[in-house]
């Protein structure tokens, strides 16, 4: 389909197209780039912004229990015996390893480590005075994780003008498991009125900045052992700004997520768009795939936004990472739902009124989350009898049935673990096609 | 404590009997069970009829609509947009009724006058192509909060006393009297007794329960009712489709959105209701005939009420009959001739939003005659006050203070609908002053925070964080709350979650499960 009517204004092409900017998208790249193939990775990049920067790979199964997984690998084995449908099941632990580290050696390598407990899972503070199961964290939180642990009196900081954050809050929440939390409000260097975390996180990475924020710190600092401030500790020199607090305050200093979008989602955004050009991806963010289909050859053919300029794309094999509804590869009416840009075939309830329950928080989660696309072996969608769609499109993350990311907190390992699956096969696709 | 005049319920019924019964000088408290509106009178149209709807199964009923309607755009302009309103009929709607209509109407003293389908689509550009019919009518539209909280606030502003989140437990006898009502209260689980020298059941669909606990017997059916209210306003006047009443057939502008219904479905107990997913595509199917829109149109959330019906079943008639058939006049009951009964209960029932100033009155009148109290009625002539109290349900209203002030720390709680943090300081110190319980979900009651497009999945956790720094949350309470205001918000979205909705349904739920684990906690 081509909207306006233009001829498309260039063409590109590409062994291997990665459709999304998502989780799954940035991981699908990366593991592709790895491999040394030809890839254009094609998507809007705000949706990853809204990423928690968690790395979940198991926090809770089973989900109607709502039982909390201490050891995400013994977690998962469990969990892919209990539901042979789940995607984590398509794929095995010792993959499943390899691909989450890979991810988490790239991060490391490129200046933002995160920190993984010899125990599994680590639980982790949020603004509403809930602990949260999950496994890997940005350095920035490690520190959080070791107080929680010895109980040690921490200074909880928010600022004033910092909506949906309030650190008397955390610390009434935690308080019967966390008694030691001092909260307390500072006024952020640079004024008063409202403040967004974005700007705090990049005001914070000029060192003056950091220097008034030790400034108004230290006067609370007696009988503390650690000191968490919101997630705002810099965008791009993490690092930097941890230890020059640390060595400045002469404590352990530590992130707590806040509300979403954060900075913990966007340093994600920042980081994946500047390091995979760097590896050889190119990327076409910001742009939109209008269409998709089967050309004669057997490739695919994309037209891709700007609407009033279109471009093709041809492309020999392609990884679908588009999301479910928020990241818009599903959508819904009224009637059902589909997938937005081959017509996919989606496994979903049988009805509207079977995709919710009545209870938002109801202990079994929403019918609805479990519907997507579903998947061979070799992750290609499959039709009804299920056969695959075709036999060079591949697909990964949270559009995938028969998993409920939310409530297994698993999304972030869903979408790494099958983005290395699907990126694997296509390249097995390409060999075959070249060889 | 002691009181002349008891009455259960904080509806717009008794609400408005507080009201009435302090202007003439009695002592008077209300217990609710929950908040203000949490029944039926917060779970309608918001419509001031003009009557025409019930020319046909009610023509007593309608009349009494037409008086109450034209008497509180006297009384209570502040609660009133006087839109006008239209009756139209499409190609294929009934032609005999059609015909009859304003013969129907000028014998119940309804104005209406006819006017030329392509005026009437002038008027309302979204009216279908397919129109054969029109006439204007005096309908106009109310808010139901504000109405009931001005009622109370001028009630307590005369003496009467409010208990917020207070059950009826049980009636203590004597000599074939209620002596003593027992109350328990639900947030602090402290019972209290009342004894009053007059009870009045108000308790809407639920009159029956709190009959039954005074060995008085109502029999009652419930006719639980769907509304769906648009993202915006999609039409400047109340829109009737012209036909027996039936579903979807009303469309009345709400401020900043058009709120779309109804149904009829026969429910069990009023206790556990929610709008289905069967009854809003019936709505918006309806609907689209008069309003063609109204099929692709956003809609941001569902609610419902429950109809109490007074008198038993019909075994002649089937369960299939149309319920909306039953009167909707109002029942006031002398429980003093029914045997067994105690003789200082009395039950007011039914009745419509148009009319609840006329049921008031005619309660109170009953109330004084049984206490030997002379003093006449004055809510017919005596303007309602617009309160400070009953200030924030007004969409837009929040908005235009915030921008007109300009003031730079006095940041926006609610994004969608621009709920400030001083509206919020505001409601809260009414709630200080009433009951000290400032909860998120009685914020949301008193204001549109959670009712713009996001249904409180920014909004609720912004709110909470507000209310622990100013010192009105404590422990884990802030969690209890969010947990019960999200489930609130969520019961209206449940059935339109399709399109956008169902990708803000995912966000708000990746959010609040995904990071807070909300779903895990043990809380309520």
């Amino acid at each position: 389909m081509n909207v306006s009517g233009k001829q498309p204004s260039c063409d590109l092409s590409c062994d291997l197209m990665i459709i999304g900017t998502g989780m799954a998208g940035m991981a699908a790249a990366l593991f592709a780039a790895r491999q040394g193939l030809d890839t254009i990775q094609v998507g809007l990049t705000g949706e990853i912004g809204f990423a928690s920067g968690l790395i979940d790979l198991l926090g809770v199964h089973p989900v109607a229990q709502g039982a909390p997984v201490d050891d995400p690998w013994e977690g998962i084995a469990r969990l892919c015996r209990d539901e042979p449908h789940h995607p984590y099941a398509r794929l095995d632990i010792e993959t499943i390893r390899t691909a989450v580290q890979t991810l988490l050696d790239f991060f490391e390598t490129s200046g933002y480590p995160h920190a993984v407990s010899e125990r599994g899972n680590q639980r982790v503070m949020t603004p509403v005075g809930t602990l949260k199961t999950t496994y890997a964290v940005p350095h920035t939180m490690q520190a959080g994780a070791w107080a929680l642990a010895r109980q040690a009196p921490c200074l909880l900081v928010d600022f004033e003008g910092l909506k949906g954050y309030s650190a008397r809050q955390i610390a009434a929440g935690l308080a019967d498991r966390w008694p030691a939390l001092t909260p307390v409000r500072l006024v952020f260097p640079g004024g008063r009125g409202e403040l967004y975390v974005e700007h705090m996180a990049r005001a914070l990475d000029a060192p003056a900045v950091r220097q008034q924020l030790v400034d108004a710190l230290r006067p609370h600092l007696c009988g503390m052992a650690a000191v968490g401030l919101p997630a705002v500790l810099g965008m791009y020199r993490t690092r930097e700004v941890q230890a020059d607090l640390q060595s400045s305050l002469g404590l352990p200093v530590f992130e707590i997520p806040t509300m979403v979008p954060g900075v913990t989602g966007l340093r994600l955004r920042e980081l994946f768009e500047q390091r995979l050009p760097a590896m050889g991806v190119r990327p076409l963010f910001q742009h939109r795939v209008l269409a998709a289909r089967r050309s004669k050859d057997g490739g695919m053919a994309f037209t891709i936004a700007p609407e009033d300029a279109p471009r093709r794309i041809q492309a020999r094999a392609a990884v679908l990472c588009t999301g479910r509804f928020f990241g818009k590869g599903l959508q819904a009416d009224r009637g059902g739902i589909r997938e937005t840009l081959f017509g996919l075939p989606v496994a979903q309830p049988k009805d509207r009124a079977s995709w919710h329950h009545k209870d938002l928080l109801d202990v079994q989660g929403h019918p609805i989350n479990r519907a997507g696309v579903e998947v061979d072996a070799d992750f290609r969608p499959v039709d009804a009898q299920g056969r695959p769609v075709h036999d060079n499109l591949f697909a990964a993350g949270s559009i995938l049935a028969h998993q409920d990311w939310i409530r297994q907190k698993c999304g972030s390992g869903l979408a790494i673990a099958t983005a290395y699956g699907a990126v694997k096969s296509a390249a097995r696709f390409l060999q075959k096609l070249y060889s | 404590m002691q009181t002349q005049v008891l009455i259960i319920g904080a509806g717009v019924t008794g609400t408005g009997l507080a009201r009435d019964l302090a202007l003439r000088g009695l002592s008077v408290v209300v217990v609710e069970k929950r908040d203000v509106n949490a029944g039926a009178s917060g779970g309608n149209h918001g419509l001031l009829h003009s009557g025409a709807r019930y020319i046909a199964s009610d023509p007593a009923a309608a009349a009494e609509c037409h008086i109450e309607n034209q008497r509180l755009k006297q009384l209570a302009p502040h609660c009133i947009e006087n839109t006008g309103g239209l009756f139209v009929a499409v190609a294929g709607d009934d032609e005999r009724y059609v015909a009859d209509f304003p013969e129907m109407c000028r014998r119940c003293n309804i104005p209406v006058r006819q006017v030329d389908p392509k005026e009437a689509r002038e008027m309302e550009p979204t009216l279908s192509d397919s129109l054969i019919a029109a006439y204007l009518v005096d309908d106009a539209t109310v808010d139901p909060f504000k109405l009931s909280l001005d009622n109370m606030a001028d009630a307590r502003r005369h003496g009467a006393i409010l208990r917020r989140h207070s059950r009826v437990t049980g009636f203590q006898m004597a000599q074939g009297r209620i002596c003593r009502t027992a109350i328990l209260d639900e947030v602090t689980g402290k019972s209290e007794t009342i004894d009053a020298d007059v009870v009045v059941n108000a308790a809407g669909a639920w009159a029956g329960v709190v009959a039954g606990l005074a060995g008085a017997t109502i029999e009652m059916r419930y006719s639980k009712g769907s509304l769906l209210v648009t993202q915006s306003r999609l039409c400047e006047r109340v829109v009737n489709r012209l036909r027996m009443p039936t579903d979807g057939d009303i469309l009345v502008p709400g401020g900043t959105v058009s709120i779309l219904g109804t149904t009829s479905v026969r429910v069990d107990s009023p206790d556990v209701i929610y709008p289905e997913v069967q009854e809003v595509d019936a709505i918006i199917d309806q609907g689209a005939a008069m309003i063609p829109q109204l099929a692709v149109t956003r809609y941001i959330r569902a609610y419902c009420g429950v109809r109490p019906l007074i008198g038993a079943d019909d075994p002649q008639t089937s369960e299939d009959d149309d319920d909306r058939a039953v009167s909707r006049g109002f029942a006031l009951i002398d429980h003093t001739r029914e045997p067994g009964a105690p003789s200082n209960l009395i039950t007011i029932s039914g009745g419509k939003l148009t009319t609840y100033r006329l049921m008031a009155e005619k309660t109170a009148d009953l109330v004084c005659s049984r206490l030997g109290v002379t003093a006449g009625c004055r809510t017919g002539v005596a303007a309602l006050p617009d309160t400070v109290e009953a200030r924030w349900t007004e969409p837009g209203l929040a908005p235009n203070v915030w921008l007109r002030q300009k003031a730079p720390d006095d940041m926006l709680l609610c994004e969608c609908e621009m709920v400030s943090q001083s509206v919020v300081d505001e409601i809260v110190a009414g709630l200080q002053a009433l009951d000290g319980r400032p909860h998120l979900k009685a914020i949301g009651l008193r204001s549109r925070i959670g009712k713009g497009p996001c249904q409180g999945t920014f909004c609720s956790q912004r709110l909470a964080a507000y209310l622990y720094d100013q010192g009105h949350l404590q422990g884990t309470d802030g969690l209890a709350q969010l947990r019960v205001f999200l489930r609130e918000r969520w019961r209206g979205q449940q059935p339109l979650l399709w399109d956008m909705n169902l990708a803000q349904a995912e966000l708000l739920e990746a959010m609040h499960c995904g990071l807070f684990g909300l779903e895990l906690e043990k809380s309520p």
